[in-house]
């Protein structure tokens, strides 16, 4: 422990005056320990409303079949498709939050790690109904799978991007779910330790018989970090082969190299956008403030401000692209995506996913809590018309004018996709009720080195030099916890 | 002679629990098992443990992963049923590497993750062996083996000494969740 250092001036990672790891415990399980407030109750019956639509209008897809959807012989893929995409790429940054920040030794990731690893796991939980969805056949889902099979030596077409789909969502899911569960052990054996009866016992089994020794941590650590190493490039090669469903086509405005890029950066952007949505609520409600700090925010909104702006250059290198290839047909793809009958949808996608969040360059807006929410709430809009976008007008108008027509969605395509909304929400509040919404250990790290408290330890023993410490000071001044006064004596 | 099995000093701090280390080793106290509620980095060195070899697991699952899928893809799509999809050819090897690189980080992540469990004792269901129930929560444990190490007052007042908040004699190996 003594051999950690860290700048005093750095900002808090923890903050709040006198904070044990008691206290970490007790905010942390608070939730989890106790029954739940008003909000929750209202959020959970909110969700439940949506989950029942979805569970309908699913169910009564798998029914009367695909052709309840609005999609027609030119659209093939549409509502269903965009959820998808949309979903997995929400999922994305529970996996950069947890792999890449740890590989990079990002402390402050460890607030926010573990409700954002839960977020990918019930986004891409959410995403694989979609696909099991446009099957039509559900039952026959298994047949995606290479299988020895009775219909004479026939096998899975590997050539098929969408083969590779298969392979990348079942490896993203089951990698991120071990990732995930591995984490919570000690966390999940804290709550066993002082729970009884029932609960105690569940959790026990839950908890694999977590101890906390000296070796089991040091290979848990191993672990992790293999993990992390192995994830960055898997979550960097998922929405790659999603790319891939389109960018492997003929089709005009799909057929493009920058896919690949593009739709990660867009993932990266859609789920860092979902996570401060859920965030800024459950650190209000589940009143963690004091371990998601605006340092995180900003941290986030920053990264949001950054992939934006990629996002926002492959917008303009796709036109740039169509025009400079000289192939009519793609110019007219992207010329129609503007102009066209779905411009509206085309303008929505690049004022919410490329002008608004510029805003996140001004200091002010990216630490005020409820306009990052609005704004966080704006690039889900908006990348979602984003991924509407490159489908439906691609497919709508292609190379054959006489097959040209317009998407509509139908009752269950908006059924479906509002409620695995409240699907997902239903498994998020779930979550937070019985498990850690943040990662206990790791966070109980940094209280002897990262924490407002260990910081404000090291200039009352002088460690740090007089005429820094006012502007340590005026860099804290945005804490709510922090009483100044404190501070002057130093 | 005494009933006392373990001697257990729970430290509120983990640099005292450091220093309560140093001082029973300084005495030539062998220390049981130190529990922490979170890893203490540096310590693995101090009570000389091993490095961890589940890179090498890691590493041979993630190899057998990618000859598995390798394999498979070569068998179904080369040997046995040689599909003319699109002139295609159909050893086209940059179409495996999707599918390989997947195997290879599944087989990797379960692999190194089972061994882990096997490694570590760990498993659902088995009975935690916790030795304090503050563990898992703010209390920093080191255990001594109290057979063979005594006197035992010696070893609480080395402990008490480096800062422990409590030195527990207790007669069992494991906090008993029955009661």
């Amino acid at each position: 422990m003594a051999s950690h250092s860290e700048s005093i001036i750095r900002e808090p990672l923890i903050t709040g005056k006198n904070i044990t790891y008691a206290q970490i415990t007790n905010e942390v399980l608070a939730p989890v320990e106790n029954k739940p407030n008003m909000a929750w109750w209202i959020g959970f019956v909110l969700s439940v409303m949506g989950a029942s639509v979805w569970l309908f209008s699913i169910s009564w897809t798998f029914w009367y079949g695909i052709g309840e959807w609005g999609l027609n012989k030119t659209v093939g893929w549409a509502w269903d498709i965009t959820g998808f995409v949309w979903w997995v790429g929400i999922g994305h940054a529970g996996t950069l939050i947890s792999a890449v920040l740890l590989i990079f030794r990002q402390n402050w990731r460890n607030s926010i790690n573990r409700s954002a690893e839960a977020m990918t796991i019930f986004a891409v939980i959410c995403a694989a109904t979609y696909i099991f969805g446009h099957m039509g056949r559900v039952w026959l889902a298994y047949w995606t799978l290479p299988l020895p099979n009775q219909f004479g030596s026939l096998w899975v077409n590997w050539n098929s991007a969408l083969m590779m789909d298969v392979f990348a969502i079942s490896t993203y899911f089951s990698v991120s779910l071990v990732f995930w569960y591995t984490g919570l052990l000690p966390d999940i054996a804290s709550i066993r330790d002082r729970a009884t009866g029932l609960r105690r016992r569940i959790y026990s089994i839950m908890s694999f018989g977590w101890t906390g020794s000296v070796k089991t941590w040091q290979r848990f650590e191993t672990v992790s970090l293999i993990l992390a190493g192995i994830s960055t490039p898997l979550v960097l090669s998922v929405h790659t082969i999603v790319s891939f469903d389109f960018a492997t086509s003929l089709e005009p405005g799909w057929h493009t190299t920058i896919f690949p890029p593009y739709f990660v950066a867009g993932a990266i952007f859609s789920g860092f956008a979902m996570v401060q949505t859920l965030l800024l609520i459950a650190r209000k409600v589940l009143g963690l403030e004091n371990y998601i700090t605006m340092f995180h925010i900003e941290s986030m909104n920053k990264i949001i401000v950054l992939t934006g702006s990629v996002v926002g250059v492959a917008y303009i290198t796709e036109f740039f692209i169509a025009w400079y290839s000289g192939v009519e047909y793609e110019q007219y793809a992207f010329i129609n995506r503007a102009t066209g009958p779905y411009w509206w949808a085309y303008w929505s996608m690049m004022t919410c996913n490329v002008i608004t969040p510029q805003l996140f360059w001004f200091k002010k807006i990216r630490i005020n809590i409820p306009l990052s929410w609005v704004l966080s709430i704006i690039v889900n809009i908006g990348m979602w018309f984003e991924r509407f976008v490159i489908i439906v007008t691609s497919l709508h108008r292609d190379y054959l004018p006489s097959s040209w027509v317009m998407f509509y969605p139908t009752w269950t395509d908006v059924g479906i996709f509002v409620g695995s909304i409240g699907f997902f929400f239903v498994m998020f509040l779930l979550f937070l009720r019985v498990l850690p919404s943040v990662a206990m250990a790791e966070v109980k790290l940094l209280l002897k080195t990262s924490s407002e408290q260990a910081k404000k330890k090291l200039i009352d023993e002088g460690h740090l030099d007089p005429t820094h410490v006012d502007d340590y000071v005026t860099s804290l001044e945005k804490y709510d916890s922090v009483d100044l006064t404190q501070y002057h004596k130093a | 002679m005494s009933s006392t099995k373990f001697i257990l000093g729970c430290f509120e701090d983990p640099d005292q629990m450091m220093d309560g280390i140093t001082k029973l080793q300084k005495n030539s106290i062998p220390i049981y098992d130190v529990y922490t509620p979170m890893p203490i980095h540096g310590i693995e060195a101090k009570l000389g443990v091993k490095e961890s070899r589940l890179g090498y697991a890691a590493f041979c699952c993630g190899c057998i992963g990618a000859t598995v899928i390798f394999s498979i893809v070569y068998y179904t799509l080369v040997h046995d049923w040689p599909m003319n999809i699109g002139g295609k050819p159909n050893f086209s090897i940059p179409n495996f590497v999707p599918f390989t690189f997947e195997w290879t980080i599944l087989f990797t992540a379960f692999g190194m993750v089972a061994t882990f469990f096997a490694a570590t004792h760990l498993f659902p269901g088995r009975a935690p062996r916790v030795m304090d129930l503050r563990a898992t929560d703010d209390r920093f444990v080191i255990a001594v083996d109290a057979k063979g190490n005594v006197p035992h007052d010696d070893i609480t007042r080395l402990l008490e000494e480096a800062g422990a908040v409590e030195v527990k004699h207790n007669k069992r190996k494991y906090v008993s969740y029955d009661e």
